[in-house]
């Protein structure tokens, strides 16, 4: 084992003292990453299951896998459609790669850089919080969006999503949302329109997502049929148009219980009641898209699968999370319909709900308290 | 003087309306999305804080207690009507791009706060000072904002272009969230953030 040998030998330099004591969280993340840690705690028990936080983080990684392989696809079919190309599957793969590879680097060299410095600076070990952001930020992007922006955009949802509140577990609203939002609104002629969602378009190909189309007063009919929807044939941010790859990894976090399928149940309860309320009002042709629609156009299974059910900010209570989920559906197809300068309303309503799950948290838990206080009262009344 | 400098240097920092007390955010929103409007608000709110710290304080005496916060109000009132017809006179298109935050400035807690405070039991000339103190410290923290936002949002400064040409034909892009004012707000919690660990180190 000379890897071994040689951590071992360097070690010293990084302990209180040494030569790098400074850079000792680098270090230790290092070492984490490559052998199990033989650090036992002293105090206490902490385990609560065999399943640890890495573990946790892992499977989400491994969920998001089949939405990144299609994902990757799209890319190339999309771009060999809009020129009128045929391109072999590793032509399109190979195309799909080379657009994806950069996205994926600029994240995570951004987004851990400053996750190192900050656990340097605060003298706390690194934590696995950013793998899991790191990967789905470049699934939640156009595939054309700049590079540099992305920088920016990653920097911002580190820095004041999850730094400012303490990091990993303290944030308060999802991460890789944050980046998606503060693109959306920093640069919204590179996050909106018809022009972003297919890498280096023709010019003559319309290229505009579902959604768009809806917010330019399209009808139903104009929309790609419910099965191209389903495949993900269609233009979108990275990894959100393949349904099937979707519900591949959310089976997966299901039965692996990462996922609280509280919170999808109620998601999509929330998105059918809100689109059958539009349905039947019927006004313009955006309430006129039926609600069976809307759970397969744009971010809404994505959302609901990989970020509304985020454990750290959703709802933590039981009851609560019904709420949140049922909320965070209704309003995602509020926004969708009643606004159409905000097509993804379903980054909004994760956001939005996300700052709203411990008022929601707090409301649940006083009610009980009260429902308890009351029966004990009765219960004392009954005695005397 | 060392106190009566004191005055003037502590809301700078230690004692800073908007960072430390976290008074008169809105108007910080709301005027800093370019250095010019924010320059003279800042102003503004400095001559009314100092000039309504030194009224109050000549007539503190004579104030009855019940209705001390309407003579306050009358006399802020009638300042922000003079800051406000100076304005008009002399940079009328500052004066349009700040629009009703000149008229606002009477319901600025910073100046509400300041004669409750201070000017109702000092002596004018500290009161005055204080007043220059806490609209430079109000004004600081302006700047620093609208510096920013005018510089990301807009790439220019006081109106002139400061972020080269050539950047843009790089696909450099000017943030649109900066003009927004979730940004001002933003902004200023990094600044208090950035702050707080200078200030505990003293």
């Amino acid at each position: 084992m000379g890897l071994r040998n040689y951590i071992n030998k360097i070690k010293p330099d990084f302990e209180e003292g040494g030569r790098y004591a400074r850079f000792h969280s680098t270090f230790e993340a290092f070492e984490t990453f490559l052998y199990t840690p033989n650090k036992v705690v002293n105090t206490g028990a902490h385990i609560r299951d065999a399943v640890d936080m890495k573990r946790n983080m892992f499977y989400v990684v491994i969920a998001l896998i089949p939405c990144f392989l299609f994902g990757t696809w799209n890319i190339g079919y999309q771009h060999f459609l809009s020129w009128g190309q045929d391109a072999t599957f590793w032509q399109t793969v190979g195309y799909g790669l080379l657009k994806i590879i950069p996205l994926y680097l600029v994240s995570y060299i951004v987004g851990l850089a400053i996750e190192f410095v900050f656990a340097e600076i605060r003298h706390e070990e690194v934590n696995e919080g950013y793998f899991v952001t790191g990967f789905l930020i470049p699934l939640v992007m156009p595939a054309d969006v700049p590079l540099w922006m992305l920088a920016v955009a990653v920097a911002f949802a580190v820095i004041i999503g999850k730094e400012v509140f303490g990091g990993s577990g303290m944030n308060v609203v999802n991460p890789a949302l944050l980046a998606r939002a503060f693109l959306f609104f920093s640069y919204p002629s590179k996050m909106t329109g018809d022009n972003v969602w297919i890498a280096e378009k023709a010019d003559a190909f319309s290229g505009a997502t579902p959604l768009g189309t809806i917010l330019n007063g399209g009808t139903t009919e104009q929309l790609p049929s419910i099965m191209e929807m389903f495949v993900g044939t269609i233009p979108g941010s990275v990894g959100e148009t393949s349904k099937i790859a979707i519900l591949i990894g959310a089976l997966f976090l299901i039965i692996t219980g990462v996922s609280d399928l509280r919170i999808i149940v109620s998601s999509f309860a929330g998105a059918i009641v809100m689109g059958l309320i539009f349905n039947g009002i019927g006004a313009n042709s955006a309430m006129e898209v039926p609600f069976y629609y809307h759970l397969m156009m744009g971010g809404f299974m994505f959302g609901t699968f990989f970020m509304a059910t985020d454990p750290v900010t959703a709802a933590q209570t039981s009851t609560g999370k019904w709420i949140y989920g049922f909320l965070i559906g209704a309003v995602a197809i509020l926004i969708r319909v009643a606004n159409p300068g905000y097509p993804e309303g379903m980054m909004l309503a994760i956001l939005l709900l996300n700052v709203f799950a411990p008022l929601i948290d707090w409301c649940v838990v006083a009610a009980n308290v009260r429902k308890r206080k009351n029966r004990w009262a009765a219960a004392e009344r009954s005695a005397k | 003087m060392g106190k009566n400098l004191e005055l003037i240097t502590k809301p700078l920092r230690q004692a800073n309306p908007v960072t430390v007390l976290i008074l008169g955010i809105c108007s910080s929103l709301a005027v800093t999305a370019k250095l010019k409007p924010a320059i003279v608000m800042a102003l503004s709110v400095t001559v009314v804080t100092a000039l309504s710290n030194l009224v109050i304080s000549l007539m503190r005496k004579g104030i009855p207690s019940k209705i001390r916060i309407i003579v306050q109000l009358i006399v802020v009132a009638t300042l922000v009507i003079l800051v406000d017809q100076f304005l008009k006179a002399f940079v009328y298109d500052v004066s349009k791009s700040l629009s009703v935050f000149v008229g606002l400035i009477i319901t600025n807690c910073i100046i509400m706060g300041r004669l409750e405070a201070f000017a109702m039991a000092q002596k004018p000339w500290p009161s005055f000072l204080d007043g220059i103190g806490n609209g430079l410290g109000y004004g600081m923290i302006l700047v620093i904002v609208a510096f920013f936002r005018e510089l990301f949002g807009s790439g220019t400064l006081f109106g002139l272009r400061v972020i080269p040409e050539g950047l843009y034909n790089f696909g450099y892009m000017n943030n649109g969230l900066m003009i927004l004012p979730p940004m001002a707000l933003i902004i200023i919690g990094i600044i208090i953030w950035c702050q707080k660990p200078a200030e505990e180190k003293k």
